[in-house]
């Protein structure tokens, strides 16, 4: 597939920004059964900004994906049978559900809001922060659902690359978290780096799994399938067109495999073992500064990543596009 | 329930592009407005067709073949594009199985090519919407043509009758008894999608000559003169004698 680049922006900054959510909710949420100290005021409003904002460049980069942009709203119809609507429906939830959830820790606003007496300080924003979570991770399983649902290009039609979607957004989110934290709440940094080090190195496991899984496919579809002529020798004479089209444009990759296999390397370093191994003295050395630069090598390597992901992933309709003449 | 399709009979098809050519004509003049055509005599051109024919080689030489392969929405009757459209632009027509887009309605995102494993869904690049074979919806309703004409462009095009329109729902259509007497077969049956249209295999003009065959044994019409003897050693009355 042709990696378009406002799905690569899409599908990363959406990630951050829910990672990052459940970065900030993991964190109240330890802080209220009191394993961790209450994380500040000021964190938690502007990481709910910062997750907002990654959640709202997301939407932004999706749009110039779209042909018609205008009709977008049509998107939402679908949901019974389409993955890319119910992300078109969830996305916005999360947004307005990560708002909330800001707004709830800025103004300071609990359950007497309502007449009722909470159990303990922050109730409210708990209770929102859960159904937010509960929002997040219904969109890591839409997005990853889209590309999981086509069962004919394999190297995605798998329960790998939801999790993938799931561990790489949320690892990302938490070192995100970890660059904020040493600005705002230096007491939670190490929580945040522990957790975006696990996460990371769980990310790398499955993603290598699903390189593994994806270097084994056996295609179904051949070219005898595609045409149905059974030889074993088959060879395209003429695609029957001389310049190019919407499927060779948008089903290939077009890269050297040189700088194909060059990427997947690349993204291996700068998305994983780079970040983990930054993550990781940083936490040894107590030098928190690196965490801001893990997060901006991991966000490259993340962009490297998802090319890879589209460019990987072989369309069976290009078996009808293997030559010119 | 009606099932409308193309039976594309490969023994016959020649591959001079009529279809093609005679689709985009058809289809660039309708209602739903032309279909992008960029360059086309200059250097890369490119645009949208819904019909596109193909060649392939089989085997190796000198035991070669070409096949002539045109390719359009196969028209499957579970298509895996439907489904996936986020608006609902893509659907299949209850009442007689054609897969249609509403232009007005498609927001131009894609994800039906993707999930076509036929790659025969192409974006208009002016329009900015998916555009598809139609089976020339337009077309073969249309009162106002001679009930002949009532057929897909590509269809009336074809100089070989290589093109067999009809319900495949309908056991006595020409294009069923084409799939039934002919090994009518569909493509990549493996994915499930069903498809409507019809390929009809090639055949190799073969005849079977057995040795005698080359030999007269007799000449019961005495068209030749001189009659054909067989071996003297083991001849039988019939090879001496004509009835």
């Amino acid at each position: 597939m042709h990696p378009a680049f406002s799905v690569i922006f899409l599908t990363t900054l959406i990630g951050v920004g829910q990672g990052l959510f459940i970065a900030l909710y993991s964190a109240q949420a330890y802080s209220a059964i009191g394993v961790l100290p209450k994380p500040a005021l000021v964190f938690m409003t502007t990481g709910s900004v910062f997750s907002v904002a990654f959640l709202v460049g997301g939407l932004v980069a999706s749009i110039f994906h779209l042909g018609r942009p205008e009709r977008a709203w049509r998107s939402a119809a679908m949901w019974r049978t389409s993955w890319l609507s119910r992300e078109v429906i969830v996305l916005p939830m999360a947004i307005a559900a990560v708002a909330a959830y800001g707004v709830i820790h800025y103004q300071g606003w609990d359950l007497t809001l309502i007449g009722i007496t909470p159990p303990f300080p922050g109730a409210l924003s708990l209770l929102v922060g859960t159904l937010t979570t509960v929002v997040i991770f219904a969109l890591f399983v839409c997005t990853g659902m889209i590309y999981a649902c086509i069962r004919f290009l394999q190297e995605w039609a798998s329960p790998l690359t939801v999790i993938n979607y799931m561990l790489i957004g949320t690892g990302s989110g938490f070192t995100f978290a970890a660059a904020l934290s040493t600005q705002y709440e230096p007491a939670l940094t190490l929580f945040f780096a522990g957790w975006a080090l696990a996460l990371t190195l769980f990310a790398l496991i499955t993603r290598s799994a699903s390189l593994i899984r994806n270097q084994r496919i056996k295609y179904r579809s051949t070219i005898q399938s595609a045409i149905g002529v059974r030889h074993t020798r088959i060879r395209q004479e003429s695609q029957g067109f001389l310049g190019g089209s919407f499927n060779t444009r948008e089903f290939f990759h077009g890269a050297h495999p040189w700088i194909f296999r060059f990427i997947k390397w690349l993204f291996i370093v700068l998305g994983f073992i780079m970040p983990a191994l930054l993550l990781g003295y940083g936490i040894s050395s107590d030098a928190p500064k690196l965490f801001i630069f893990a997060f901006f090598v991991q966000y490259v390597g993340l962009i490297a990543e998802r090319w890879f992901f589209f460019a990987q992933a072989n369309h069976p309709q290009n078996l009808y596009y293997q030559l010119v003449s | 329930m009606t099932q409308l399709a193309l039976v594309i009979d490969l023994n016959v098809c020649v591959g001079c592009h009529a279809c093609v050519t005679s689709c985009k004509e058809w289809n660039t003049s309708g209602s739903a407005g032309f279909m992008s055509d960029d360059r086309p005599y200059g250097e890369n051109p490119t645009g949208t067709f819904f019909n596109r024919v193909q060649s392939f080689e089989v085997g190796e030489f000198p035991n070669t073949e070409v096949v002539h392969f045109p390719k359009s929405c196969l028209h499957c009757e579970d298509p895996p594009c439907v489904p996936v459209c986020p608006t609902g632009a893509s659907y299949k027509r209850p009442e007689d199985g054609i897969v249609l887009v509403d232009y007005d309605k498609c927001i131009g995102c894609k994800y039906c090519t993707w999930a076509c494993p036929y790659g025969v869904r192409e974006i208009d690049e002016h329009q900015k919407v998916m555009k598809k074979c139609t089976l020339c919806v337009d077309r073969i309703y249309d009162e106002s043509l001679p009930e002949s004409e009532r057929k897909p462009a590509c269809v009336l095009a074809c100089p070989t009758s290589a093109r067999i329109f009809g319900d495949v729902h309908d056991p006595n259509s020409e294009a069923s008894v084409a799939i039934d007497e002919a090994g009518g077969y569909t493509l990549m049956p493996e994915w499930g999608t069903k498809p409507a249209n019809h390929y009809l295999p090639r055949h190799r003009a073969r005849i079977r000559i057995h040795e005698d065959e080359l030999v007269r044994a007799d000449n019961p019409l005495k068209k030749e003169t001189e009659r054909p003897q067989g071996p003297v050693e083991g001849q039988t009355l019939d090879d001496v004698t004509s009835w």
